[in-house]
């Protein structure tokens, strides 16, 4: 768009187009679907599948009540995992922004933790906690805190200075000034860690289901793959994607309602 | 008549950087003083040591005869950054001083509007800083200053940020504040004609490290207004004097 205005004077413009963007997308998954439809009926193959049927094999695994079973397995793990997360990250992060040497002392291991790919640590996590929820929740956990530790740390490390000096001629004590000013500050760049565990969360959930206990939507994966069922396969799939989307989408929106002006110095 | 505030030799540096001093004043009760200087003389270093905002390297500050030995709640600022809490509402950045220094509610509750009111933000008492033009924000930071009802107002180049007009504009409703909220008010500024416009004295500052160069008094009567004033014989003689001692200071540095 930014392109075309700026060359007025040229004569092919390329025309704008005349569906809305969200008009474009919205087709752009119909033909998506739609050639994804035709292409598996032709194909025909026991080992592929296509959108409808996928949709007659979700309505089965409703109506036998299946996927909402695993589906409160998975759950439960999830926010379990997030919530340790959440309760263990920001007020560590806040610890080791304000007290430099926990900073110093932490961030060898925070740092190594952060970077070991967590995967790695299911075998000596499995070994010590077992295949139960304690063991998958203990895994969404070690996905979920990173983020948001870091978040927090760097959302308090962010905080304006001078917004610091404001408090101080104010005569604020050091409490006051984290109540009115650094957690405020911090709190977009908190939430954002937030948005960002649910994403790792939701890989260590299923991580976590394929390798361990006997239910979650992980586990319907495994199970339906080992049986060539590649219509039920593809169901906790798109409740995954579901669950991916509207949680993200969701902290977003908390994120613009609870911090408006860090949206519009975005946009500036 | 005892001063309100006295200023003994003070001295900073930054590093290798002789920023200020040594620096001598004295602020008389319900003065408006304006400090005027090159830039970088220190102008802003001095006022952030008068806040206790950074100990001097010598010399010291008394208010009221009381050492100044960090912040005091007598003493407000004015930011030119505005130093606006984007995430407080205007009532709540008006009240962010009261809070802060543990005042009752009621007195909340009866202090905020009634500086929401004289700084003419009515109606937008529950706006964010983010929606304000940067005057409006520059009058949120003066009612949050002047709400704790300080005796001592330190303004850092309050209306640098903004533009010509609103500047004028605003240097005008600060004298109408003034006039029912009597203050000692130390204004640093840059601008030769805000300074004669708005102060009792102007300390002219030399070039770094500031000392004080020369003390002028202002003797155009008051209510002041930018209009009048600046038709008066005696701004133009007093402009030109300032001039003429800023422009030997920036010879200095050349």
């Amino acid at each position: 768009m930014r392109v075309a205005a700026a060359a007025p004077a040229q004569r092919r413009v390329p025309p704008r187009p005349r569906m809305t963007p969200a008009a474009i997308r919205w087709l752009s998954v119909a033909v998506g679907l739609g050639a994804w439809e035709a292409y598996g009926r032709l194909l025909a193959s026991p080992i592929f599948t296509y959108p409808s049927a996928i949709a007659r094999a979700a309505v089965a695994l409703v109506q036998t009540g299946e996927l909402q079973f695993y589906l409160q397995a998975s759950l439960v793990v999830l926010s379990l995992g997030l919530l340790l997360a959440v309760a263990a990250g920001i007020p560590l992060g806040v610890a080791v922004a304000r007290w430099p040497l926990l900073e110093h002392a932490t961030d060898p291991y925070i740092n190594a933790l952060y970077a070991t790919p967590t995967v790695a640590l299911i075998p000596i996590i499995v070994l010590w906690l077992g295949f139960q929820t304690q063991a998958k929740v203990a895994l969404v956990f070690l996905f979920c805190v990173f983020p948001i530790l870091i978040n927090t740390y760097q959302g308090v490390r962010s905080v304006d200075r001078r917004l610091l000096e404001v408090a101080r001629a104010f005569c604020s004590t050091e409490w006051a000034t984290w109540r009115d000013v650094i957690l405020p500050s911090a709190l977009p760049f908190i939430l954002a860690g937030i948005r960002l565990a649910i994403g790792r969360g939701l890989v260590g959930m299923v991580v976590a289901e394929f390798y361990t206990s006997i239910t979650g939507l992980g586990y319907m994966i495994v199970q339906y793959a080992n049986t060539f069922r590649t219509d039920r396969l593809f169901v906790p799939i798109v409740v995954l994607m579901g669950m991916g989307v509207g949680l993200t989408g969701l902290l977003k929106r908390l994120e613009r309602r609870i911090a408006p002006w860090m949206h519009v110095l975005r946009e500036e | 008549m005892t001063a309100k505030m006295v200023v003994e030799g003070i001295t900073k540096r930054f590093g290798d950087v002789s920023a200020l001093g040594p620096c001598s004043v004295q602020v008389q009760p319900n003065e408006f003083l304006c400090v005027i200087g090159p830039s970088g003389c220190g102008k802003t270093t001095l006022l952030r040591v008068l806040a206790g905002l950074v100990p001097p390297d010598e010399g010291r500050v008394w208010v009221d005869g009381e050492e100044v030995r960090g912040p005091r709640p007598e003493v407000a600022m004015v930011f030119q950054h505005f130093g606006l809490f984007p995430w407080k509402t205007v009532w709540d950045n008006v009240a962010y001083g009261l809070r802060v220094q543990g005042r009752p509610k009621a007195e909340i509750q009866e202090r905020v509007p009634k500086f929401i009111e004289l700084m003419g933000l009515r109606g937008f008492e529950h706006k964010y800083p983010y929606q304000l033009s940067g005057g409006m924000q520059q009058r949120v930071g003066i009612a949050r200053a002047l709400a704790v009802d300080p005796e001592v107002l330190l303004m850092d180049e309050p209306f640098g940020a903004l533009d010509a007009q609103t500047r004028e504009f605003m240097q005008e409703e600060l004298l109408r504040v003034w006039r029912t909220q009597r203050k000692t008010v130390v204004f640093v500024t840059h601008s030769i004609d805000e300074a004669i416009l708005l102060g009792d004295r102007i300390v002219v500052l030399s070039s770094r490290p500031g000392r004080v160069r020369e003390v002028l008094s202002v003797d155009i009567p008051r209510p002041r207004s930018g209009d009048r004033v600046r038709g008066l014989p005696r701004f133009h003689e007093l402009r030109h004097r300032l001039w003429e001692l800023l422009r030997a200071e920036a010879e200095v540095v050349r």
